[in-house]
């Protein structure tokens, strides 16, 4: 049995922040989630795909995050209780979609999940979706704590029920992988059975209609006004003059600062956890309290600049501040030492921070960066798209997925990313205003969730580039998922479908389409250069099972690992052309590590020397 | 109750999410308050993973620099690029078996030295335990189990607010029942390393 379906209650579980969410909507009555994968949110769905698989839960990974909340937003406004759940920047995808479906609102109780990324752990930017909550006109709670994330997320169901429109809820990637005790209630896991009332002149957002449902979803608003005035979820703490107004893991900082520097009978601090519509009254009546206020919220100051309209509509002229050289920061995330800094600054209370070891004599270490695994598949397809394309002026728009890391030296692959499918959307614009040969690499799953549109666009307005299509029959960076085109045998489930990624390419008009197996490298190379030879939209499709997924699958062999031969004559191009890291040098010559090889052999196939050969079986 | 602040670094695969779910596991058997915090996003892809776990009354779950009372570090380069969470009181551990990152290979960077490391590490910390954790990993009968000898070498600086018996209670709880026997043997050597230091 899963460990989120456990029903002792007798004893307290250590959770992920993640995990406490899931469990905390099934306890809430959750029957329908669906996703697209994305850190820091990832193990929530990962959580629901194993639990659907023993309960009634229905669960699915969707092509891409607006497909997901489009799930969501249909079985809401058919009664069942749902979540969509995505990374920050996976709710821009699907921003077309919640913006409007907040004026149509729902039926039950619909929970969008927005997990931001302070300090862009793994993200291409660290954007504060709190301002989706205001642009979209959507109640938002924010959790400060792993157990309070479990408490609030099926809060946050009820009230999207009773307020019948979505809600945001939003935590950080220290909310999301973090992990405490947490208390379990009784399972309450709903049935995904709903029934749709017809309503066309509430669901169908022609203008005439819209412009009723906008006035609607201001009357909504006002009421979760109401709410979040009484929310518990926005406290006051202590009874100084001395305010801070936080919200999110900041509240948590703030409170050990308020303890190490002794100043609890000083301050007063307000924790918003119902963040949007904010707590009008009640700001305001702390700020009357206060002789001074300090707002302490990571990311933008989104509370801020609403507490200083605060201020000036009761005309109180109190010192406000948040973000200031001296105090908080808007880049990344903060830590217990940013807000002790922060606080005695702002209070002027005589504060030495610890002595931090000095490092200044420590000799630099060498960096451990993330890099592709030994023998994923990835480097020999970059590798023989370098070779092919030698002698030519190349730009390689990348993507999104494991094969970024092809940006590293030495395959250095990697010359423009902004977003989920803009290897495709990219590639014919530098291609016309350039005259280079445009080379861009997407993953299968990126494919799914955006490529597609690019490629048809391309097609339609006859651009030049070629697209490599780094099929590796998994979601690998995001902890191997299913997507559209993986043959779900592989996660032993059946009743699914499967889409073919060749078939797509030529139907979508692609004239030069070649599927090729990238550790035949050779092979490879001569499929490239055709290719990248054809004036007009070319598409590689490079299939090759991930390794790290591999290893759980009864359908892939077990290779040999490889040695270096007595042959070598130190050209060192496996090393340096490859940067695989089974490789190590030993007495300045490369040898190959025999745990971490898995045999791929596109050493061996490039050697000059012909000096890499296959471990011999022992004797 | 004191608050205590445990860092620990590793190299993806080195299994410091066990042990720290294993001391997670200890703190709720003695009733201690506990929270923690990682980041593993590309653990998989060979990257380093930190473990923060703060013991005690205590909201926050990250650790600021120099504040760590225990830095336990798996791999040597690691636990000196570590070296700016801890403070003159600090006590740090490390494993002396290197795993150099694939830039040494590559030509873009030298590893450091390991005596010059220690040196450096003792210097700047109130105390260092540096022992070869994986030949004591080894002599217990399995290299996976370093993560269960610095396990071992970490309760035996008594910092943390957990028994030995909680500690190996937990062990029971969190590790597979098969290697039970092996990891608690190589618990018991990285104890007695740390006792000989």
């Amino acid at each position: 049995m899963h460990k989120l379906l456990t029903n002792d209650q007798s004893k307290k579980m250590m959770v992920l922040g993640n995990e406490a969410i899931a469990r905390g909507a099934l306890e809430a009555g959750l029957a329908f989630a669906a996703t697209y994968p994305g850190t820091p949110s990832s193990e929530i769905s990962l959580n629901f795909f194993q639990i659907s698989q023993e309960s009634d839960l229905y669960f699915e990974y969707s092509a891409n995050e607006k497909v997901a909340m489009e799930m969501a937003a249909a079985a809401a406004n058919s009664g069942v209780r749902s979540m969509a759940i995505m990374k920050h920047v996976g709710l821009n995808v699907a921003a077309d979609a919640l913006m409007t479906l907040a004026y149509v609102g729902v039926k039950a109780g619909l929970v969008v999940l927005t997990a931001d990324d302070p300090f862009m752990f793994s993200s291409q930017n660290e954007q504060d979706n709190r301002y989706y909550a205001k642009l979209g006109g959507l109640p938002m709670l924010e959790p400060s704590s792993v157990e309070e994330a479990k408490e609030m997320v099926g809060q946050a169901l009820g009230i999207s029920e009773q307020l019948q429109v979505p809600v945001l809820f939003r935590t950080t990637t220290r909310i999301n992988h973090s992990t405490a005790p947490v208390d379990l209630k009784p399972l309450n896991i709903g049935k995904p059975e709903g029934k749709f009332d017809k309503d066309p002149m509430n669901y169908v957002t022609v203008p005439a209609i819209s412009r009723r449902l906008h006035v609607k979803l201001l009357e909504k608003l006002e009421k979760a006004k109401e709410l979040s005035e009484t929310s518990p979820f926005n406290f006051i703490e202590g009874t100084g003059k001395w305010g801070i107004i936080c919200s999110g893991v900041s509240y948590n900082y703030v409170s050990d600062a308020v303890k190490d520097l002794g100043i609890g009978d000083k301050t007063r601090i307000l924790r918003i956890g119902f963040s949007n519509p904010l707590p009008e009254q009640k700001i305001k009546a702390f700020l009357k309290d206060c002789d001074q206020v300090l707002v302490a919220e990571e990311g933008e100051p989104f509370l801020e600049e609403a507490v200083k309209a605060f201020a000036q509509e009761e005309a109180l002229t109190l010192k406000i501040k948040g973000k200031d050289k001296d105090l908080f920061s808007r880049l990344y995330e903060f830590n217990p030492a940013i807000a002790r800094q922060a606080m005695a600054n702002f209070f002027g209370i005589p504060y030495t921070p610890p002595a931090i070891a000095d490092t200044s004599d420590v000799p630099e270490i060498p960096n451990r960066p993330p890099n592709l695994c030994a023998g994923c598949s990835h480097r020999a397809t970059f590798y023989a798209v370098k070779k092919a394309a030698v002698g030519r002026n190349t730009i390689y728009p990348t993507d999104i997925g494991c094969y970024t890391l092809g940006f590293l030296p030495p395959l250095s692959m990697a010359d423009f990313l902004i977003c989920m499918g803009s290897s495709v959307g990219t590639a014919g614009a530098f291609s016309k205003v350039t005259g280079d040969k445009v080379i861009s690499f997407i993953g299968d799953s990126t494919f799914f969730h955006s490529g597609i549109p690019g490629l048809a666009s391309a097609v339609f307005n006859n651009h030049n580039f070629t697209l490599v299509i780094l099929d590796n029959g998994t979601t690998a960076m995001t902890g191997h998922q299913p997507n559209p085109g993986v043959q779900m045998d592989d996660w032993k489930l059946d009743g699914y479908g499967r889409v073919s990624i060749e078939n797509v390419v030529r139907s979508l008009g692609v004239q030069h389409v070649t599927v090729i197996k990238p550790l035949k490298i050779n092979k490879s190379i001569d499929a490239i250069k055709e290719a990248i030879d054809y004036q007009g939209v070319s598409v590689i499709i490079s299939e090759e099972v991930c390794v790290l997924f591999a290893k759980g699958l009864e359908r892939v062999k077990k290779r040999k690992s490889f040695r270096v031969t007595d042959r070598c004559k130190n050209h060192q191009d496996c090393v340096k052309e490859l940067g695989c890291p089974a490789f190590y040098m030993a007495d300045d010559r490369p040898a190959i590590d025999p745990v971490m090889c898995v045999g791929c052999a596109v050493c061996a196939q490039i050697c000059p020397e012909n000096a890499i050969s296959p471990v011999k079986d022992k004797a | 109750m004191d608050i205590k602040r445990l860092i620990i670094v590793a190299v993806g695969g080195q299994g410091n999410l066990l042990a720290s779910s294993v001391l997670g596991e200890a703190a709720l058997l003695a009733n201690v308050p506990v929270r923690m915090s990682e980041i593993h996003g590309m653990a998989q892809r060979g990257g380093v993973v930190e473990s923060a776990i703060v013991f005690g009354d205590a909201k926050s779950t990250i650790i600021s620099d120099g504040e760590a009372d225990l830095l336990v570090g798996f791999e040597p380069s690691e636990t000196l690029r570590a070296l700016n969470k801890c403070n003159n009181k600090t006590v740090a551990i490390t494993n002396l078996s290197p795993m150099p990152p694939f830039t040494v290979a590559i030509g873009k960077g030298v590893y450091p030295d390991l005596n010059d490391l220690q040196e450096k590490l003792r210097a700047k910390t109130a105390k260092l335990i540096a022992f070869d954790a994986v030949a004591l990993a080894k002599t217990a009968g399995n290299v996976l189990s370093v993560n269960m000898v610095l396990l071992g070498a970490l309760t035996q600086t008594a910092i943390l607010p957990m028994s030995v018996e909680h500690t190996k209670q937990a062990m029971k709880n969190k590790t597979k029942p098969a290697f039970l026997d092996l990891n608690l043997k190589a618990f018991d050597l990285g104890y007695e390393a740390a006792a000989g230091a």
